[in-house]
């Protein structure tokens, strides 16, 4: 057991995953000598030599289109793009590609690999470096698509999904990387350090994907969120002094349903929570689950918080982070429906 | 440092610094910054003009005769053969001419083929003859098939078939061919079952990949022979990152990237000689020139390069432009490319000049975008004529064998053929129940494609 932030946790499962699989390999702009720009790989290449971790060309077409090849191939490769808002000229690669190998060759080729991107707003990165992508891979038959909300998850889903036979897309929220961001711009970023999560266990273990994890309990109504949205979403409810149950998806895809029409049947309220754009976003797709599978227990209609239906501005960023206050509003609309 | 600074960087560094030698350097870059705007005034001249779009156009389009003068050809044996380890600098030229064996006679000629003796025995040729004939006759009979109905789609390789056929017999057990769709002669010359590749054109219940994808996508791990996508290019990039897990591993395996003149000009093709030129693994890039894609003319792709070839200068990469009608010519310049991939000298690019005398598949007319008469005068001729004229010229071939190998092969085909039909046709017999389509997926069928597949039915 240690203490660490979500960079730490996601470097110690890399060196877990390498240590145990001489197939792991890692690649990406600036992962190898430099350690990441976010640090994520620091150590790596030192300890595993550069055939196992080293720098590509700035091409995430090429970052992908080659890790789908070493994949197919028979290794793990754990590639990092350096944002997800610089995912798009690999897109194709995964869409068309990664998520469709196994069905079209019928199991005779698959595509193992894991793409790791920092996700999400809240550290002014503007329009290009602060999206949210997830609903672009979650509507792509042949994905799993994973975002963890803390240090402790972040290493045991990254090591899953390494694990896993399948491409997994793996969303790093940014603003949490050093620590819990709950959505109060003005006041003093917490540290991991003083958090449960923030104690990984060492070795390896795994969170499996598609299980949700309720992190707070209550009876009168349900968040659901994932990510940066889990500690915004604690904020609120803390704040609005509510009973409200707090489900932290982890995985959007494979989705955990059962834990959600479990909690939303028994609080007959529910609220979905996400930093990406609401139109067509996660949340729509839960929204309609949730309708489906729950209805006759709903007290109030389904509400959705989430980022504006705008590029994600730079100095208006605060404007357009889905923060607590916008939460309490939410959750005071279906504790009154 | 401060004298040698350009003056960009001598107008920040005099900003910051109090003393008297960056002011004067600031100085003096304001008066070459003047000097520069006052020379652009003076530069102006009766040269100057409106820029024009240039749209490169074929030289000839339907009801004109058709004209291949601009396709320069050396005669056969006339290029040399460098050692394989020669410095790619040392080489240009062989991007910007055609190496060719066989001549006009059938003769083989010159140092490539020179090459390959030994290489290749008599039965070899032979086989490689029957090859392209029995992926001729297997063309036929599908395009047939496809017009009654018994497939949704088909593409030929007529008058490509050498490139394919003759490439895989210079590959060997754990090499990997990410092909395109025009490269079925992998799969002819390595012995892969012709029944199977029906079944997959049918769709039928038989076909390996449970009729999920189009005709003519096959997948066949066993022979080397990557599954096919529909999204052009893509495979290109994947077969150098296949090289590079190989070299990873230490692994003797090379990897093979095919691709047409068209889809060169997808970013994957760059992205593809990015890595092989930053990693060097035994990867062998190859492109098809038909001259065709679709009714695109080769020169949309190519733009201003000299060839399609020239594309690997840029990246320190040897390229080889080869004819594509000369099997003996394919396979002699697939030993080079071998040969490097397998010394660990790195990457190789082959152009081979071709022609697709067949419309691009069952769904284009080529009659609506070049004369008919265009695949007549294709200067490189035809390639299973032209090997045959090389077995008979050296007595291992006969007209009679010929007819006689032509029956045979149309045999072989409508035998299968039978077979194939027998299990079924796109919509007769037994075809792919609906319940594969939640199969593969993933690995392991998550509960929402179990909750939608128990909805369906089954």
């Amino acid at each position: 057991m240690a203490r660490m932030t979500m960079i730490e946790a996601i470097r110690d499962a890399h060196m877990v995953a390498m240590e145990r699989d001489p197939d792991v390999i890692v690649m990406g702009q600036d992962v190898g000598y430099f350690g990441g720009v976010f640090r994520c790989t620091a150590g790596l290449q030192e300890k595993f030599g550069v055939t196992r971790c080293f720098d590509a060309p700035i091409s995430e077409l090429g970052i992908i289109g080659t890790a789908f090849g070493m994949a197919a191939y028979g290794l793990r490769p754990v590639v990092e793009i350096q944002f997800a808002d610089y995912m798009y000229p690999g897109y194709d690669q995964i869409v068309s590609e990664a998520a469709r190998l196994r069905y079209r060759s019928a199991g005779e080729f698959t595509c193992p690999m894991v793409v790791r991107m920092p996700t999400g707003g809240g550290i002014f990165g503007g329009l290009t470096h602060s999206q949210s992508p997830e609903a672009l891979f979650t509507h792509v038959a042949g994905l799993k698509t994973v975002v963890p909300s803390n240090p402790r998850d972040a290493k045991g889903l990254l090591l899953a999904a390494i694990a896993d036979p399948d491409p997994v897309i793996f969303l790093e929220p940014k603003r949490l990387y050093n620590g819990p961001f709950d959505g109060h711009f003005d006041r003093p970023t917490q540290s991991w350090a003083g958090h449960d999560l923030g104690e990984v266990d060492s070795g390896y273990f795994e969170v499996p994907l598609g299980r949700a994890s309720v992190v707070r309990g209550g009876s009168g109504a349900t968040i659901i969120a994932y990510g940066t949205m889990v500690h915004v979403a604690l904020a609120a409810v803390a704040e609005s002094g509510a009973d409200v149950e707090v489900i932290d998806l982890r995985t959007l895809l494979p989705l955990d349903l059962d834990c959600i029409t479990q909690s939303v049947c028994k609080t007959g309220r529910c609220i979905v929570l996400h930093e990406a754009t609401l139109t067509s976003g996660f949340g729509a797709e839960i929204a309609a689950l949730v309708q489906a599978e729950c209805f006759y227990s709903l007290e109030a209609p389904v509400v959705r918080v989430a980022g504006w239906d705008t590029p994600y501005p730079h100095a208006q960023e605060k404007a357009y982070f889905p923060g607590p206050a916008r939460v309490i509003r939410a959750i005071n609309t279906v504790l009154e429906g | 440092m401060r004298r040698d600074s350009a003056g960009g960087h001598a107008l920040s560094f005099a900003v910051s610094d109090p003393h008297g030698d960056a002011v004067r350097l600031f100085v003096q870059n304001l008066g070459h910054v003047r000097g520069l705007i006052t020379g652009g005034i003076a530069m102006s001249d009766d040269q100057e003009r409106a820029p024009h779009l240039h749209v490169p156009e074929p030289a000839i389009r339907p009801g004109g005769v058709p004209d291949f003068s601009h396709v320069q050809i050396p005669p056969a044996g006339s290029v040399r053969r460098p050692d394989p380890g020669e410095t790619p600098e040392n080489m240009r030229d062989l991007a910007f001419t055609i190496i060719r064996v066989l001549d006009r006679d059938g003769a083989a000629v010159g140092p490539w083929a020179e090459a390959l003796e030994g290489a290749l025995d008599d039965e070899a040729l032979r086989k490689g003859l029957r090859d392209m004939m029995l992926l001729r006759a297997y063309d036929t009979r599908m395009l047939t098939a496809q017009r009654q109905g018994k497939s949704s789609f088909y593409m030929q390789h007529l008058g490509e078939e050498a490139i394919s056929c003759a490439f895989q017999t210079a590959l060997r057990k754990g090499d990997m061919n990410f092909p395109t769709y025009r490269q079925a002669g992998l799969l002819v010359a390595s012995g892969y079952p012709l029944v199977t590749m029906m079944c997959q054109v049918f769709s039928n219940d038989a076909d390996p990949g449970h009729g999920r994808q189009l005709p003519v996508f096959y997948s066949a791990r066993d022979h080397g022979f990557f599954s096919i996508s529909g999204n052009l290019a893509t495979q290109y990039v994947q077969a150098v990152g296949w090289a590079m897990a190989a070299a990873i591993r230490g692994d003797r395996h090379l990897a093979v990237g095919w691709i047409g003149d068209g889809s060169t000009a997808e970013s994957d093709f760059h992205g593809a000689l990015v890595f092989a030129s930053t990693y060097k693994p035994p990867v062998i890039l190859n492109i098809v020139n038909n001259q065709w894609a679709i009714s695109t003319f080769q020169g949309i792709a190519r733009g201003g390069a000299g060839t399609f070839a020239a594309r690997a200068h840029g990246f320190g990469i040897p390229a080889l432009r080869v004819d594509g009608n000369d099997y003996l010519a394919v396979r002699a310049a697939a030993d080079w490319a071998v040969q490097r991939a397998r010394r660990d000298l790195g990457p190789t690019l082959i152009e081979y000049v071709t022609y697709r005398a067949g419309g691009h598949s069952t769904s284009d007319d080529p009659a609506a975008y070049r004369p008919k008469e265009e695949g007549a005068a294709w200067p490189l001729g035809d390639p299973i004529l032209r090997l045959k004229a090389h077995l008979i010229a050296r007595d291992l071939w006969s007209e009679d064998r010929h007819r006689q190998a032509e029956a045979e092969v149309m045999d072989e085909v409508i035998t299968a053929q039978k077979e194939a039909e027998a299990i079924g046709t796109l919509h007769s017999g037994k075809r792919p129940s609906p319940r594969y389509m939640f199969d593969d997926v993933f690995a392991e069928m998550p509960p929402h494609l179990i909750r939608q597949r128990t909805e369906m039915g089954y």
